[in-house]
């Protein structure tokens, strides 16, 4: 490691000591801006040329029957830098991943590691040269500890015999190192909410002594408060040397952790070694689409507000979330904002009936809805959280995925019509501009924001009339979340409402009438969209400091 | 919207996609196609009775000289493979929508014992057929519901049922084989129509049938739904603990139609028939190509699987070798064809890209 880095690494690791502001989120802003501004300098360091290139690629391509998934990646990442890979679902992010963690091997263009031609034969070799990777849908075995999934492939033993002791201790140490010192190595890794895996994922690429560590989309999983603490513990790992690959759809976590970026779009590096701070935002995307997006949100006009659709009153589920009531009417959108866990995803699930109230109501158009069965009967539909384990077929075509909720409405005594089926998937894929156009094609061909588009137009068959999204947007790249926000729009104004669950307050604002803030259970805080900030929001969703006195 | 640019493989006009991976795949010829997996899967059953055919005229020439007992040496495969052949049926819906029945054999076996009983053959051949099948249904719903609702997981619902289904066969039987002195039943073995066994077409039109619920029906849509993905199935509004209990009832169905052919083959029903039916059934249906953790499988594998096993047991048979060794023979088969179709489907995975490159 040369001088400058140790400098620069000595500073970032004040950040975070300061930064700390969980307990004091009105200061959460400006504290990020600080780190903000110190890191920038850094950026600048490394941009200079000063630290060592760790991985450099130059035309990289790879081929699969059919498909270029590859055709020329450029990418030079620096020892101690924070390198964020941009590009729309389909742009090869997920091929380079595979290429640098050993899954599967580069056909032309070469990759040198440490200076050196890296072609790792499996992951293992990969692991072993100093490349760890922790992908979106993490690795580990469940019913194996803390220690155990660290050191899982590279077990501390002695002729054959595990030295769990000697294993636990130095899983104890990494853990240190990452700044959790207070997950026992010994628990049961299914036990751990998502960031506690996610920190064990990367206990484990300390384990192997990683050089550079690649994370796929880390702060999907996570909520808002727990993204902070990832960002502490990547400023913890730049700070000794180690180069972090940083795969982001969120621009804003770009800004905030990234130092350089490059952008993939078709397989092919748009743009290299932008600065992650100082870029233009239009720039970024419009390397990323090919086109500029001005308003990532469409103009909403004025709803014309209908009766009252959906009445929920005094809803509680012991353990999840308490005395909750809203309305939604005809044609409006209503935005619920709140972390994960603060019951919220829940909530959605108890209105459609997937859940079993302890108490209260949830009437559709004036009838108590208590199961799914009716719920759907009564023009309900749902898009759930987790769109690949809860709303898909993986195997099957995209037309019978869309019709999953409708097929009984399609066919004839009793027999499936898959004609009728294909010409109305295929009229809605239209109408969500689904790629590919091909409605037979298994769905997991298909990228996620198409994914996505396949379980909403579920229930835009199904003539629904009130649709509940949860998360709609995650994992889904800019491009097409512009166009699942304006397919949200054109519903509402044809008379659907739209109860919206998302983590990004943006998007809740951006696109509901009336925004909900749920935390801990409660409904706390209800204000027309236009009537409230992000600041606002945000300080609710994290501490309710605008209510705290107040019963809730 | 034009009729034309709804049918499969022929898109109206190419497709509006960006270029990269989103154009994927060219087009392919049908017989490469996803839609014909099943078939080139079937098509490897056939080759294996194919070999096992040329082994049979190999080892034993001078029989297949005989034009004649050819023909009847084909019935004999059928008629062998009739009645595990419906339960096969049966057992394939309830892998596919995600479960297992092990019950199966001890089902026949009591719908077999009930239905031939003195008390049962006193209401002549239709109460005995009747009493068959509301006894396979009637167990069936009892494992389906018990799996439903009382939320047993599959594997341990059917294995109690199965032991206990056993018991009740005995207690019902006192342990006496049970003669049916019904010659309507017993004759279904023997009768051929139109030169073709009596005991094949019923078996080829439960194959037909359990086709077209499978592939044409919202039984068969639901089916995959449910064992494809649970949470999917049930969060589209589809009632998944109804359609478990159907499942199950739907192979007890199997399990009663095939203890009517078993009676008639050995005009008797006992508490030991169709013993271990339900290992043959599972092998036969996963060697046939479905998917043992549920959505993905075909009838006519399932069909293909049994007929290999059937024929196996006739070409020992033809060469007066033991049981023993056949069994050994059956269990490298299941092996085999587990492994022929991982590495195809793998293979195919990697050929023809079906994988999301991002």
């Amino acid at each position: 490691m040369t001088a400058p880095d140790e400098a620069a690494g000595s500073d970032r690791r004040k950040e975070p000591a300061g930064s700390d502001c969980r307990k004091e989120p009105a200061g959460s802003d400006r504290r990020k801006e600080a780190a903000m501004n110190g890191r920038g300098e850094e950026a600048a360091v490394n941009g200079r040329g000063e630290s060592e290139v760790v991985l450099k690629l130059e035309g990289v391509v790879k081929t699969f029957p059919g498909v270029r998934a590859l055709d020329g990646v450029e990418l030079e990442v620096r020892a101690g830098e924070v390198h964020c890979l941009l590009g729309q679902n389909g742009a090869g992010k997920s091929t380079l991943i595979k290429i640098l963690a050993g899954v599967h091997h580069a056909d032309e263009g070469s990759i040198s590691l440490l200076g050196r031609p890296f072609a790792p034969a499996s992951p293992q070799a990969a692991m072993r040269a100093g490349i760890a990777t922790i992908y979106q849908e993490l690795d580990l075995v469940d019913e194996l500890s803390v220690a155990e999934n660290a050191f899982l492939g590279h077990e501390e033993s002695r002729g054959g015999f595990l030295r769990r002791r000697a294993t636990a201790a130095r899983t104890r140490e990494i853990l240190g190192r990452l700044g959790h010192p207070q997950i026992p190595p010994r628990r049961l890794v299914r036990s751990l909410p998502a960031a506690g895996k996610q920190i064990v994922s990367m206990a484990r690429a300390l384990s192997h002594d990683a050089k550079l560590i690649v994370m796929d989309e880390p702060s999907a999983v996570l909520a808002h408060d727990e993204v902070e603490n990832l960002f502490r513990i990547i400023r913890e790992l730049t700070s000794h040397g180690i180069a972090v690959i940083y795969i982001s759809h969120r621009l804003e976590e770009i800004r905030d952790i990234g130092d350089r970026v490059t952008v993939l779009k078709d397989g092919r590096t748009t743009a290299a070694n932008l600065p992650a701070r100082d870029t233009p935002t239009r720039e970024l995307v419009s390397r990323m689409t090919g086109r500029t997006i001005e308003y990532v949100f469409p103009p909403r006009a004025a709803a014309a507000r209908g009766k009252p659709l959906l009445e929920v009153e005094g809803l509680t589920r012991e353990g999840e979330f308490a005395d909750a009531s809203l309305t939604v009417r005809a044609g409006e959108i209503v935005g619920i904002a709140g972390l994960v866990g603060s019951g919220r995803s829940e909530l959605l699930e108890t209105i459609f009936g997937a859940r079993r109230a302890d108490a209260g109501t949830v009437r559709v158009d004036g009838k108590v809805i208590r199961s799914i069965g009716a719920a759907v009967r009564h023009g309900v539909g749902m898009a759930p959280e987790e769109r690949k384990s809860q709303a898909l077929l993986l195997d099957e075509p995209i037309y019978r995925n869309m019709t999953l909720s409708s097929f009984s409405g399609y066919a004839r005594g009793g027999f499936t019509d898959a004609g009728r089926e294909r010409e109305a998937a295929l009229r809605t894929a239209d109408q969500l501009e689904l790629r590919p156009r091909d409605v037979s094609r298994p769905v997991r061909t298909l990228s996620g924001g198409n994914q996505q588009k396949v379980v909403v137009g579920r229930w835009l068959l199904d003539k629904t009339k009130l649709l509940l999204l949860d998360e709609p947007t995650r994992g889904v790249d800019v491009g097409a979340r512009a166009e699942l926000y304006q397919v949200i729009h054109d519903l509402a104004a044809g008379g659907v409402g739209v109860l919206l669950v998302s983590s990004e307050v943006p998007e809740v604002l951006g696109l509901a009438d009336r925004v909900l803030v749920m935390r801990e259970g409660h409904l706390i805080h209800e204000a027309p969209a236009d009537e409230i900030d992000e600041d606002t929001v945000l300080d609710l969703v994290m501490a309710g400091s605008l209510m705290e006195g107040e019963p809730a | 919207m034009t009729d034309q640019s709804t049918k499969p493989g022929v898109p109206a006009q190419s497709p509006p996609v960006d270029a990269g991976v989103a154009a994927s795949l060219p087009r392919q010829s049908w017989w490469k196609s996803d839609g014909a997996d099943p078939v080139r899967r079937n098509l490897g059953l056939v080759g294996v009775l194919v070999v096992l055919v040329i082994i049979g005229i190999v080892t034993r020439p001078e029989l297949y000289g005989d034009a004649g007992w050819v023909t009847d040496n084909v019935w004999t495969i059928l008629q062998q493979a009739s009645a595990i052949g419906v339960v096969t049926v049966g057992m394939t819906f309830v892998i596919i929508g995600g479960g297992i029945d092990l019950s199966v054999g001890a089902i026949v076996a009591v719908a077999g014992v009930w239905s031939t009983t003195l008390a049962t053959q006193s209401y002549g051949t239709a109460g005995m057929i009747f009493t068959a099948i509301v006894v396979g249904v009637v167990v069936g719903l009892i494992n389906g519901v018990l799996i439903s609702y009382g939320k047993l997981v599959p594997f341990i619902a059917t294995l109690a049922m199965m032991v206990a289904a056993r018991g009740l066969a005995a207690q019902i039987s006192g342990k006496q084989t049970q003669v049916s002195s019904n010659t309507t039943i017993n004759d279904i073995a023997s009768t051929k129509i139109l030169g073709i066994p009596m005991l094949v077409i019923i078996l080829a039109l439960v194959v037909a049938a359990g086709w077209v619920l499978l592939n044409r029906t919202t039984f068969g849509r639901r089916t995959v739904a449910v064992g494809g993905n649970v949470e999917a199935a049930r969060l589209a509004g589809i009632n998944v603990r109804l359609h478990t209990v159907l499942l199950y009832a739907l192979s007890g169905l199997c399990c009663g139609i095939a203890a009517i052919m078993l009676t008639s083959q050995a005009t008797s029903a006992q508490a030991a028939m169709a013993n271990l039916y339900e290992l043959d059934a599972i092998a036969a249906a996963i060697i046939g190509g479905t998917l043992l953790s549920g959505g993905r499988g075909t009838i006519i594998g399932a069909l293909f699987g049994v007929l290999v096993f059937s024929t196996i047991t006739n070409l020992f048979a033809i060469n007066n070798l033991s049981t023993e060794v056949q069994n050994m023979v059956k269990g490298g088969i299941i092996v085999a064809a587990v492994l022929v179709q991982q590495f195809r489907y793998r293979s195919l995975t990697q050929l023809f890209g079906r994988k999301p490159t991002s």
